[in-house]
Parts: structure tokens; C-alpha cells; sequence
């Protein structure tokens, strides 16, 4: 009761102020029927996967829209002890890097692949911010399956954006970093000499998805921020946004922002690539890995590389060009016929518009204002569309409906705001709760965008759900964009921080994989039927030939193991039915447990300490006998000779069960 | 939802237990709910026995076929010998010895490629599970791999 009129009061308080200093009017911006609108009833599916950033638990969330749903956590940059993603010896080489096993990364912006400008439903790429890598991920098994470094780079921050046909997959520095080739072991002083943003380009095959980093550009010294494709007239092009034109290297909130305009970088990718082609570009030594995962053998494999190719900005003199734009622009949107190009000056009191055709005109014209650093720039009055008088406070990213209409997150004034592409009048305004950072409308950066729903990854999320300490979760706001004004329908909690996201209808996930044939499965330590378990005795390493299955593992019980053996549990889920994985945990294991899909084959590595009888299980409730799936391994002291045996439990009256020698090589 | 699935087993347990045998299935809302309301909506007392439920009719058993039979005992090995022995002893399920007696080739081969709708509706198959307590997993078995399986089993039943 105390506590109840606690909230009471906390609640009150919060309202007030709220009501003060924050947005006003979610209570009366959400109408009557918002619930209904967004109540999925058990049983039924969403109408669409939308694939939310991890921020720095490194991660991907998939969220069903619209009832805000968490349908599945993908582990993609960080190690994830759920299911041993990045502990078991099949994943770990999936985290390996020029710097050893990175175990962690910040994962900001995803892109879904795409066929003739549309989202297709194959392919997700996700970017690591901090060690710079880019990640495909399977959409018929929502699985991690390749993992390439990007070097040259720091800060991977404007990826993984693609151009409209995924032909390739662009990775630009955020920090401008001395190349690989260079030492970086040089004063800070020296900026503005040794310091170049390098831009990647990452080649996709058209087939298997499987990427390559094809070449890369060495541009300017400045921090390169998010980037966005061309499409249809300008699919040959890719803008970044650029920010610190000044190459200040401290006190940047202050010495980044002296100049008025930086600017967003155009790129003819189509021109860079036909350049390499005909031997353009140095050869520079590097270092980066290059991490695949085979569904048929369930097992990562890491390669290191050792070489990419760099075009200079001399190489590019007819292919890169800078279009001043207002102060520190964040987003860079293309809308969906191709034509505009938004900026979003984060520091600006106006959203800049630029026109594809006047970009051309004016590059033809050689309309240009001088050079940055040897790249022609562009006058911006010959380049621009339009401004957007008085958005917002703080504009960031701008998404299209396909209906002629962008929307624009405004970071301080907290809100979205639309307007029309072509006459750049403000339509509607939207307030946030709180800091929105992102939009994302389903298909909303592509060609073809979905445009029913809008999200809105807010920053901020105080005053949304019960207080959790100093710590909150925050918050994606869903909006209904069918009509002319939005409606704000609901808000859910999110893992933090969220970035970009990506969705796609569900009905477009089609070719699900439910469970994986066990004929198929190529692994090396797989064991097909119980019949085939056994312990094998290599030296001081112990390969165990482990199946599951409701309710039971084979073998079930095992003695023999000494202290300082390296043993390595394959387990193999015998199950080919959807939906039924076994888990595998033993005490004093020092990474994680496993969770094996049926038909799968994962393996623990575990090194017992002191001897002792160390009881293991399945952690994943598979059945009515599920805490009966259980056995022992005896760990007895190093030297000892301890019979090496195990015991299938496979007898009527299993008091006592059977024993089979282990095999030793 | 498979946790669901066996919470859905021990309601349907708990219910032979305490109402003595009912066969009407339990309405918890499982992945299988569609299924299950295709048998129910037949009605239980149009659930034929000797046949159960799936696509399989008159299965013809006339002749014995040692090589299908010896495919059979492989995929066995893989899918079913974690559970089944070719024996009468029961490990986590039934023994094989006696199945093709006791059941129609229709009815075994309906119930090894369509195990769950048959489970929540087959007088035979509810007893199993209140002994067994684990629905019998579906082991994604094809048309011809399922006649492999029922010619083994055939075989162990002495088939010649």
C-alpha cells in the first residue's frame, strides 16, 4: 500500500515535470483506439520483422510491428552466453579480428538487401562502430554467417549502407586515422598531414551473399557520419555526410563547429569500380580477417588477409565531388525516386535539400566554388533543391512514406516532423519521448517504402515505465503515417542504445528454416543416432560424441577424465522437429552453455579444474522429463588411471547402466 | 512452446488421471492448434483407430522387401534407436516387437510422419503417453523413409 501511494506521488511528480520542460500532449496524441491497433491476438503473426540495432550490447533485436513484440535477440558482434554464440568452438572464430578475439562491439545501422531498389528479404547487414566490421546475416535462419574486418579505419560509422541492386556494401571511417601501411605511432599535431578518411567499398556476390572488400578510397582527412546509395538515376552514386571540415583534433564540440558549412561527400561508385578494373589505385599491405560461417558443417572459420587495393583522390578527380552543406550534417537520405539528397545540418536551424539533376549540371558546368583537399566542391546554390525553413531543433534523419513526404527526427526539440519533398513545407509534428535519434518507416530508405508505420528510436526514455534504478531502458515510439496527421499508437522498451533499424513485411520471410536435416549435417564430430556416441581419448584431449534427444543425452554418464584434459563436448540434437533445441551446461565451465537447434552439432570446451564428480544437464525445458536429462562426468586427479568409460542409458532397469570402454588414439 | 507443448502434455495427463480415461483433447493453444482443430472439428467420434489421421490409406504389405527394410533399420539408427529398441523393452518409448500386430500399416505410418494431431486424439496413444510422459518427437520423416521404417519394423516382426 506504501508503495502504491509512493508511485502515486513519484507518477504525479513525474507528470509535472514533464508537463514543465518535456514535449507535451502523448496522453492526447494517442487516441482511443490505439490499443486495438496495435493487439496482435496469441497465436497470430505481426505484419512486419523490424530489426532493431543493439547499440552497445552489440547485438540485433527483432521486434514484431505493430505490437512491439521482442521476437528474438541475434547475436552478432558480442558473445551471448543464451546460446554460446562466440563461446562454443564452431562461433568463436566468427569474433576473430587483426587484434585476437574481440568479444564485444557497438552495433549502430543495419541494411536489409535489396533487388532493383526494394527490400528482397535475403540478406542483413549489420556494422561494428568500434573495431571496425561489417556482418551478413541469413534471413532463412536469422544466424550470423560472415564477418569481415574493415581496415584502413576506425569508428565504422557510416555503414553498412547498399547500393540498389547489393552490389556492394560501403564502410566509411568515422575517425580519420593514418592508413595501415603508415605508422599510426606519429604526433597528434600531425593531423592534418598523416590523417585520412578512408572509405570502403565491399563487393557482394550475387549468389551466395558472400562479401569482399573490392577497394577503397582514400579521401580527405574528415570524419565521414552515415551515408545512403543512390537509386534509379543516381543508382550509380553513394553521398556520405561529412562532418569536422575544420580537421580540428581536440575540443571538437567546440573546434569542429567553426565552419558554416561542412559537406556531403558524392561518390561514383560504378566510375571507382571500372577505375580499379583498369589497374587504378596502390596496393596496400594490411591486416583484417575474414570470418565465414558454413551451415552445413555449423562451423565458423577465420582467414586472414593481407592486402587491399586504395584509390587516391587523385585516381577519383572525375568520380568524388563535395556539396557544401549546413553545419555538421548527420543523415544523408536519398528519397525514393533517386532525385532529392537530405542533409541534415545537426547544428542547423534548416534542412538543406539537394537535387541529383542540378548535382549533374552543375559537375558538367564545372560549376564549382574551388577544392577541399584536391576534391572539386560543388557551389551549393547550384546543387540545391530547397532548405526547410524552421524544422526543428537538431534535425538527424529523414525517412520517405512514397508519397511525395520525408520525416525528419528532431534530436533537441524531441519530435518528427513532416514534410513535402517538393515545396519543403512543414506538414505535421509529432512530439518523442524523449532525444529521437533514428526513424524508421518499413522500406523507408528504399525505392519502395511500406509507408503505414513510422518508429521512432528515442536517445531518452525517462518518465516511460517504472523507474529501474538509475538506469532505463529506452524507447521506440510506433506512429501511424497512413493519414495526414501522425498517430502515435505505441511505445515499447528497447535494449540500448538503438540506432537504425530496417523492416520488411513478414509475409516476405517465406523460406523459414524450421530445424536443420540431420542427413545434411557435415560436421566433424556429428554423431547420427545414438548408436555412434562414444569418448574418444586424444593425448590429454577428450572428444565426446554426445547426442540429445527428449528427454536424455548419450552418452550420460563419463569417468576417466583427469585434471588437465582439454574436453570438448560435441552434441549433436537428434531432434527434427521445429522449435525443440537442447541445451548443455556443466558445472565449472568457464564460457557458456550451448543451445543446439535440432539437427545441429555444437561444441563446449571445458578444462576441469580439481577432480570431483561435476554434474551436467540441458538447460532448455524440452520436455516432462526434462530435469531427468542429466548426467555426471568423474574428474580424477592428472596422472591418474582412471578407466576411461561412459555409460549409455540405454537398459530397462538403468539403476545400474551398461559401460562401454572409451576409445583412445 | 514446447514448453507449452509439455505443460499441454501434463494437463492431458493429469486429465486421464483424474477423469478416468476422457478423451477429449485438451484446449491449450499450441503450434499445432490447427491441426488439432482439424481432428476436433471431425468430431473424435469420426477418428478411425485403425487408421488414425494423415495421408496414408491402404498401405500394401503383400510382399516383403528386404532392401527397403535394410534402408529402414539405417534411418532408425539416426532417428528412432535414441528411444525404441527392435525389442519389447521399453526405454524412453515402446518397443518395437509387436507394433506391426498390434497396429495397421496405415495407422504406423500415419502416426511416424504425423505424430502430434495423433497423439492428442488416439485412445491407444494417450495411454503410451500417460506411461511414456514424451510426446513422441516428430522426426520430419518423408513418405519413403517412413516406409522404410514400417518395412523394418516389419522385419522385426518377422516379415520374410
Amino acid at each position: 500500500m506504501k508503495s502504491l501511494k509512493f508511485f502515486g506521488l513519484g507518477s504525479v511528480m513525474a507528470l509535472l515535470l514533464v508537463s514543465g520542460c518535456k514535449p507535451k500532449g502523448t496522453e492526447t496524441a494517442v487516441t482511443g483506439d490505439a490499443a486495438e491497433r496495435v493487439y496482435v491476438a496469441p497465436g497470430k503473426y505481426d505484419e512486419y520483422y523490424n530489426f532493431v540495432s543493439g547499440g552497445f550490447n552489440g547485438q540485433v533485436n527483432v521486434y514484431g510491428l505493430p505490437s512491439g513484440r521482442l521476437l528474438k535477440v541475434l547475436p552478432v558482434f558480442s558473445q551471448n552466453p543464451e546460446n554460446g554464440y562466440g563461446y562454443s568452438e564452431e562461433t568463436k572464430p566468427m569474433l576473430e579480428t587483426s587484434h585476437g578475439f574481440i568479444p564485444w562491439d557497438d552495433q549502430h545501422h543495419l541494411s536489409l538487401s535489396q533487388t532493383n531498389g526494394e527490400v528482397d528479404g535475403r540478406w542483413l547487414f549489420a556494422n561494428a562502430n568500434n573495431t571496425p566490421r561489417v556482418a551478413r546475416l541469413d534471413l532463412k535462419t536469422f544466424k550470423t554467417v560472415e564477418i569481415l574486418e574493415i581496415p584502413n579505419s576506425a569508428g565504422n560509422h557510416s555503414s553498412p549502407f547498399l547500393t540498389e541492386n547489393t552490389e556492394y556494401v560501403v564502410a566509411g571511417t568515422r575517425f580519420a586515422v593514418p592508413t595501415d601501411d603508415q605508422s599510426g605511432d606519429v604526433p597528434i599535431e600531425s593531423f592534418k598531414s598523416n590523417f585520412k578518411g578512408v572509405l570502403s567499398f565491399i563487393g557482394i556476390d550475387k549468389q551466395s551473399g558472400e562479401m569482399d572488400l573490392s577497394f577503397q578510397i582514400e579521401a580527405p582527412g574528415i570524419n565521414f557520419d552515415l551515408s545512403h546509395a543512390g537509386k534509379k538515376k543516381s543508382g550509380d552514386w553513394f553521398f556520405f555526410s561529412c562532418y569536422n571540415s575544420e580537421k580540428a583534433n581536440t575540443l571538437l564540440e567546440v573546434n569542429a563547429s567553426q565552419n558554416d558549412k561542412d559537406f556531403i561527400m558524392a561518390v561514383n561508385w560504378k566510375k571507382a569500380a571500372e577505375l580499379v578494373k583498369a589497374g587504378k589505385g596502390r596496393k596496400v599491405t594490411t591486416e583484417y580477417a575474414h570470418n565465414k560461417f558454413d551451415e552445413s558443417t555449423h562451423t565458423a572459420t577465420s582467414t586472414m588477409k593481407k592486402e587491399v587495393i586504395v584509390l587516391s583522390v587523385e585516381d577519383m578527380k572525375d568520380a568524388m565531388f563535395m556539396i557544401p552543406c549546413p553545419k555538421s550534417p548527420h543523415g544523408c537520405d536519398v528519397d525514393p525516386t533517386g532525385e532529392y539528397i537530405v542533409g541534415s545540418g545537426k547544428l542547423a536551424a534548416l534542412i538543406p535539400v539537394f537535387s541529383f539533376d542540378k548535382m549533374i549540371k552543375a559537375i558538367a558546368d564545372k560549376n564549382f566554388a574551388g577544392e577541399f583537399d584536391g576534391v572539386k566542391v560543388i557551389k551549393y546554390e547550384a546543387a540545391l533543391h530547397g532548405e526547410v525553413q524552421k524544422p526543428g531543433l537538431g534535425p538527424l534523419h529523414t525517412e520517405f512514406d512514397g508519397k511525395g513526404n520525408a520525416y525528419t527526427s528532431m534530436f533537441v526539440s524531441s519530435e518528427v516532423v513532416k514534410w513535402n519533398i517538393k515545396d519543403l513545407k512543414v506538414l505535421d509534428r509529432q512530439p518523442t519521448f524523449y532525444s529521437v535519434g533514428h526513424l524508421m518507416i518499413p522500406g523507408g530508405d528504399s525505392a519502395k517504402p511500406f509507408g503505414k508505420y513510422l518508429v521512432a528510436y528515442n536517445k531518452i526514455t525517462k518518465d516511460r515505465y517504472l523507474p529501474t534504478g538509475p538506469e532505463l531502458a529506452q524507447s521506440a515510439q510506433l506512429y501511424d503515417i497512413s493519414g495526414d496527421k501522425m498517430k502515435l499508437l505505441l511505445d515499447f522498451p528497447t535494449f540500448g542504445e538503438p540506432h537504425y533499424a530496417q523492416a520488411l513485411p513478414g509475409d516476405m520471410l517465406k523460406d523459414q528454416v524450421k530445424f536443420f536435416r540431420i542427413e545434411d549435417n557435415k560436421h566433424p564430430y556429428a554423431t547420427k543416432g545414438e548408436a555412434e556416441s562414444k569418448v574418444v581419448r586424444e593425448g590429454n584431449k577428450v572428444h565426446v560424441y554426445m547426442t540429445s534427444i527428449r528427454s536424455h543425452f548419450a552418452p550420460d554418464n563419463i569417468e576417466g577424465i583427469r585434471v588437465g584434459d582439454e574436453v570438448y563436448f560435441h552434441v549433436t540434437n537428434l531432434e527434427q522437429d521445429w522449435d525443440i533445441p537442447h541445451g548443455f551446461a556443466i558445472k565449472g565451465a568457464q564460457n557458456a552453455e550451448l543451445l543446439i537447434m535440432p539437427g545441429e552439432t555444437c561444441t563446449l570446451k571445458w578444462m576441469p579444474k580439481k577432480p570431483g564428480m561435476y554434474p551436467m544437464y540441458c538447460t532448455d525445458f524440452c520436455s516432462a522429463l526434462h530435469q531427468e536429462m542429466q548426467g555426471y562426468v568423474r574428474v580424477s586427479p592428472a596422472g591418474s588411471n582412471t578407466p576411461l568409460i561412459y555409460s549409455l542409458n540405454n537398459k530397462k532397469d538403468n539403476a545400474q547402466s551398461p559401460v562401454k570402454a572409451g576409445e583412445t588414439k | 512452446m514446447k514448453t507449452i507443448h509439455s505443460i499441454a502434455a501434463a494437463f492431458l495427463a493429469l486429465g486421464l488421471v483424474s477423469c478416468g480415461g476422457d478423451k477429449k483433447t485438451d484446449s491449450v493453444p499450441t503450434a499445432s492448434t490447427e491441426t488439432t482443430a482439424t481432428a476436433e472439428s471431425s468430431g473424435t467420434n469420426a477418428y478411425d483407430p485403425k487408421r488414425g489421421i494423415g495421408k496414408h490409406e491402404n498401405v500394401d504389405v503383400s510382399t516383403f522387401d528386404p532392401a527397403m527394410a535394410a534402408e529402414g533399420r539405417k534411418l532408425a539408427e539416426v532417428k528412432c534407436t535414441s528411444c525404441h529398441k527392435p525389442t519389447e523393452e521399453k526405454l524412453v518409448g515402446p518397443g518395437w516387437k509387436g507394433v506391426t500386430q498390434r497396429q495397421t500399416p496405415e495407422w504406423i505410418m500415419n502416426f511416424i510422419t504425423n505424430p502430434d494431431p495423433m497423439i492428442d486424439v488416439d485412445p491407444e496413444l494417450q495411454k503410451q503417453l500417460e506411461l511414456c510422459l514424451v510426446r513422441m518427437p516428430n522426426q520430419g520423416l518423408n513418405d519413403t523413409e517412413a516406409r522404410q521404417i514400417l518395412e523394418y519394423m516389419r522385419e522385426i516382426d518377422g516379415a520374410k
